[in-house]
This record gives C-alpha cells, structure tokens and sequence, in this order.
C-alpha cells in the first residue's frame, strides 16, 4: 500500500469525522421542540424604528400591550385595528394574556385541545405562583357544541376567580374577561 | 414586556437519523480498514461479517427507536454509534500490536459486549414506556445503588484488580458494578430531590448573599459525601467517589437553583481531599504523578501518564494514522488511556472531534431536560448527562494532566463490558426521556371540538355542580 493512499485515507478519516460532526449539528439546527418564547416588545421596537426611518408610518404606533386593551379601544386609530374590531363582535377570543403576577407579559394562543393551567410542569401554562395548585383550572373549546370557550376549575385549593366570585364547575368566557389565580391575574384576548 | 409562548411540534427526524447513522458506520468501517491497511497492508478478510454485525446491531436500535420511540432524540444514536466503533477499532488495533487475534482479543469480547449491551439498550426501551415509572422505585433503586457500591468489599465475590477493590467475580465473570449503581443513584436522587426540593431551597439562613439550609436539610448531602468517603477509604477508588459525589452535588443545584450547595459541596470536598492527602500514600503518589510525571524517580515508579503525553505530542495535529502510531507502549492503552492511544493516532483534530461528539452527547441530554414537562424526568436527564460528561472530565483531565489521574473508564470506548452496558443504559434512558420530551403534548379530546364525539366524554367534562 504506498504511502499516498495511507495519508489520504489518515486525512479522509478526519475529514470524515468532521463531516459527521457538522452534519449533526446540522440536524440539530432544525430540531427546534418546546416552546418558542419571542418577546414581542423587542420586535415591536425593531419595527418601529423601522417606520421611523422609512417615515412612511405615523409616529404614535401603539404599544403591543395597547393594541388588545379590551373595550375601551384605545388602539383604534392604527390601520390593523379595525380588523380586529370586526372580530371582537364575535366574541371568541384567540389567546390567553398574563395581566399581572410573576409572568406578567406572556401570552399563548387557545388550544382547541385545551390549555391547562397550574404550577405542574405538564400544564402548557406553569404559573411560578405559590397560591395555585398543581392542575388549576382548564380552558377549552364549549362542550355544548356552541362558538367559544369555557374556563373550568380542576378543584384547585385556592380557587379561580372571575371578578369576585369563585368558579365552580365551567362557565363560558369571551374576550375581556379576566381570571384570578393567586397573584396571577389572566385576560382573554381576541 | 410582552412575551408570546407558543408550542412547537418537531418532526420525529428519524430519516436524519438514519443518514447520520449511515455516516457513522461509514467512519467506523473507514477506520478499521485504515488500521489492517497501515498494519499488514490488506484489506482485512473479516471485514464482511464485522460490518455486516455491526451495521445490523445499529440498525436495530434505529428500527425499535422508530417503532417504540419514534420522538427520540436523533443524534445520540449515530454519536454513540461512532464512540462505540472508535473504542473498537482502537482495541482491536491494539490487539493487532500485541498478536491477539481472532477469539483471543480483546476485540472479539469487546463485540460481544457491544452486543450484549445494545440488546440491553433494546430492552430498557421495550420495558420502559415512560420512564416516569421509574419514581416509583425511588428508595428501591437507593437501596440497589448501595448494595451495588458496596458489593465489592463483600469478601468472597468481590475482586483486588490493579489495587481498587471494585470489582465483583461471578464465575469467570469480572464485574463493576459502580457502573450500574451510577444510574441507579441518578434515579434515586432524581425521585428524592423532586420531592424535597421545595423545603431544601426555601428554607435557610441567609449569609453573606448565599442561602445556606437548614442543618436537617443536610441531611442527604452529607450521607452523600460519607459515602462517598467510604468508596474512597474501602476500594481506593477515586474515580467513582468523585463521580458519585459530584453527580449529587450537580442535581441538588439543578434541582434547587441555590449556588450554596455548589459552596457547601466544594468545602466537603477540599476537606475529602486534605483527608485522603494526609491518610493515604496511594493518594499522595498519584498527586505527586500529576505534578511532575517526568522527574526521574516519577518514571520508574510509573511511566503510564508520560508515555500517554508523549503519544499524544508525537500525534501532532493530524495523527499518526490508524495503526501506525504506538499506543501500546502505554499500560492500559485499551482502557484508562484509550484516549491518548487515540489522540495518538487521529491527532489533535480526532481527539478534538471525540470531546466535541461527547458534548453534543451530554448537551442532547441537558436539551431533554429541559424540553421535557415533568420534573424527575428533568432532574434524571441532567443526572445521566452530568454523569457521563463529568466521569469524561475525570478520565481526559486525568490523561491529560488537568487533574491527578483516577482510574474510570471513558463512557462507550474503554475496554470493558459494565461500563458499556451502563453506558447504553444511559443511552437508552436518555432517548426514552427525550421521546417524551419532543412527542407533541396530548390533545385532551374535548367534546364535539375532539375527533371523537362520545356524549360520555361531554358529561365527563364538563363537570357541572
């Protein structure tokens, strides 16, 4: 065997080792799993800075947390709000917006499986709260077949609570309305 | 700040796996041709049936992981496959070196072995559905760990090899059985610390910006480290007290975020060291080796740690080739110090690839844990990462001078057959973990908005008082 054919084999080895390595990595880069968190803040600031250098847009962009403020409308006056508008008047709200407590600020779009919430790490939103349990409460499409979505205590220690009272068993929710659980206060949103 | 969390669902990937798998035993195959050519000169004539063996053992693992576990990780399989087949190679060039051929090899028990622990590897992933299952044997896998440490020092069974007493001897049978009782802790530290970390990370004095537990929440570490200790003092191994202690000391920081175990762990462990510096010679000469291991009264006690640095120089960056370095100048060159009998061979650019195949291993492992919802299925796949990673550090920074050299096995390619079924063990526990971590939640059917309208299900549900 000359010497030639040993040194190409001895690089091709390496070579070859390194080609693995980075075709591994390579599936790693697209194996994304688990939950994407984006800070919409930080997007909103990009694109603002965006509009104001095109100068094309009008300067007051409303705030990210403005623009699904509920009733009151305040974010009216942008092009997209009248979309929304349009499907606030159905009532079915799309996702589930942390208002106050430890994760204030995170959002996760409704599930037509249904979302569990409480402190278990299994429930698609975990509140770092010490005054809910473990399987708090569920939200999920209407049982009855109608449009919309019901809130239903799992039997919590503590209770969910819309305004004061303390659910029991399900109760249909639309947008605006607000949940307590512990500190943590949830909004519905459309 | 608004923050959006949504769930992502991966693709199972186990097409990729496949290829990858594919490349792996390319490398593999590549490379033991590469040592009979550089040897003798010939293509190997048995190169058919070992390629064929070898590729039929992975292709199992790859066929139950699509059926039983078709979210597993895709990564872990192809890298232990090149691990695995890199340890191979190694041992049976070093079997060419010292004329041990055919049955009498190392190589030819080392297959075996391989065998035995990817039918081990198959098993815990047809047993195991959840490996959630295994918190309920909490305090019976506790128990099985340290009948398992302590097996060794039974008189009768257990075995004085190469001065640490960790061997068993069942028959013709040697055995380590620290190597099972490693995931057997994992799983007991994992069960015990999900339940108590609440009252271990809340409860304590503040000091000093530190929050330092309660004296009773000390409890577990120190039995821990005194058992660590009793390793150490009974079998003269301090490979497996350092990892034991160290894998505890990781999850209880995993599971408690708190830096004073971190603190408290590092003290127990200066104290074990000044204690075994001034108590036991055996010690003392490994420490006095690793500071100075070419001094001339160092050689001729023991020339294993020079010879190893010195192959790995005489490597340089590209190797020496396959079989043509000399690694078996070097005592336990198929064990210990597989690791420089590689660098030897493959270079600084091999021995890098295999540290960084490792690190993808054990960062896979850590990904799991965190991408998977339940909580001893988090602080298990830390646990099991931790270890291999850890007992890594220890077996390279042993050869390589970084710490005082301690006999542990490196994880898939030393000569060995515990340490290679534990370690597919781990594999295969980590790959049941990660299923369940990438498999997309459950949908809960919910009434009419479910695939299946069945009225009992809306009456269920719906749970009107």
């Amino acid at each position: 065997m000359s010497e030639l054919t040993l040194t190409l084999l001895r690089l091709g080895l390496l070579a070859l080792l390194w080609l693995f390595i980075f075709s591994v990595v390579g599936v790693l880069r697209t194996d994304i799993y688990g939950t994407a968190v984006s800070r919409r803040g930080q997007r909103k600031a990009l694109k603002q800075a965006a509009k104001q250098d095109s100068k094309a847009a009008p300067r007051r962009t409303p705030s990210p947390a403005a623009v699904g403020a509920g009733a009151a409308g305040a974010a009216a006056v942008t092009p997209e709000a009248p979309a929304r508008k349009g499907r606030r008047g159905k009532g079915s709200p799309t996702t589930l917006v942390v208002t106050e407590g430890p994760l204030t600020g995170t959002s996760l779009p409704l599930r037509s499986g249904g979302i569990l919430i409480g402190r278990n790490p299994e429930c698609a939103l975990v509140l770092d709260d010490d005054y809910a349990s473990g399987r708090h409460c569920r939200i999920h499409p209407d049982p009855s077949g109608r449009d919309g979505w019901v809130v239903e205590d799992l039997g919590s220690t503590n209770g969910t609570f819309i305004g004061r009272d303390r659910l029991t068993g399900a109760r249909p929710v639309e947008i605006g309305t607000t949940l307590r659980i512990g500190k943590t206060v949830l909004e519905l949103r459309g | 700040m608004t923050t959006t969390v949504e769930p992502l669902t991966p693709r199972t990937r186990r097409g990729a796996e496949l290829l990858l798998l594919i490349l792996a035993i390319g490398i593999v195959l590549l490379a033991w041709v590469t040592t009979d050519l550089n040897r003798n000169g010939t293509v190997p004539a048995n190169i058919i049936p070992i390629a064929g063996g070898f590729t039929a053992l992975v292709l199992t693992v790859h066929l139950v992981l699509r059926w039983k576990a078709a979210y597993a990780d895709p990564v872990l399989l192809p890298i232990t496959t090149v691990l695995n087949g890199l340890g191979l190679v190694m041992i049976h060039r070093l079997d060419l070196a010292r004329g041990k051929l055919g049955t009498d090899g190392d190589a030819y028990r080392q297959i075996i072995w391989t065998t035995l622990a990817v039918a081990l590897a198959v098993a815990v992933l047809f047993v195991l559905r959840d490996h959630r299952l295994l918190r309920r044997y909490t305090y019976v896998t506790m128990a099985v760990g340290f009948v398992l440490l302590l097996l060794p020092l039974v008189p009768g069974i257990g075995r004085t090899i190469n001065g640490s007493q960790i061997w068993i001897s069942v028959g013709p049978l040697n055995f380590q059985p620290g190597e099972f009782a490693k995931i057997a802790l994992a799983i007991f530290f994992a069960g015990y610390l999900v339940q108590t970390r609440d009252v271990l990370s809340l409860a304590g004095k503040k000091v000093l910006g530190f929050t330092f537990p309660r004296g009773r929440d000390l409890g577990p570490i120190l039995v821990a480290w005194v058992l660590a200790l009793l390793v150490l003092v009974f079998q003269k191994d301090l490979g497996s007290a350092l990892l034991f202690f160290g894998l505890f000391v990781a999850m209880l920081y995993v599971a408690t975020e708190r830096v004073s175990w971190i603190a408290i762990g590092l003290m127990l462990f200066a104290a074990a060291v000044a204690f075994a510096l001034s108590a036991f010679t055996h010690f003392q000469k490994r420490v006095d080796l690793w500071l100075d291991p070419f001094s001339p009264d160092n050689l001729e006690r023991s020339n294993q740690l020079a010879n190893g640095l010195w192959g790995m120089a005489s490597g340089g960056l590209t190797g020496t080739g396959l079989g043509a370095g000399r690694p078996y100048l070097t005592s336990f060159a198929e064990s210990d110090f597989i690791f420089p009998s590689l660098g030897e061979e493959l270079g600084l650019f091999g021995s890098v690839a295999i540290i960084v195949l490792y690190l993808i291993f054990c960062e896979r492992g850590i990904r799991t844990a965190l991408g998977v919802r339940d909580g001893f299925g988090k602080l298990l796949a830390i646990g099991l990462a931790f270890s291999v990673a850890f007992q890594l550090f220890i077996v390279v920074g042993g050869v390589t001078r970084v710490i005082p050299l301690t006999g542990l096995t490196t994880p898939f390619m030393s000569l060995g057959g515990s340490s290679l079924l534990a370690n597919w063990v781990i594999m295969a526990l980590l790959l049941r973990i990660s299923d369940q971590a990438r498999r997309p939640m459950p949908e809960i059917p919910v009434g009419v908005a479910a695939d299946e309208p069945a009225p009992a299900e809306v009456t269920q549900v719906v749970r009107l008082t």
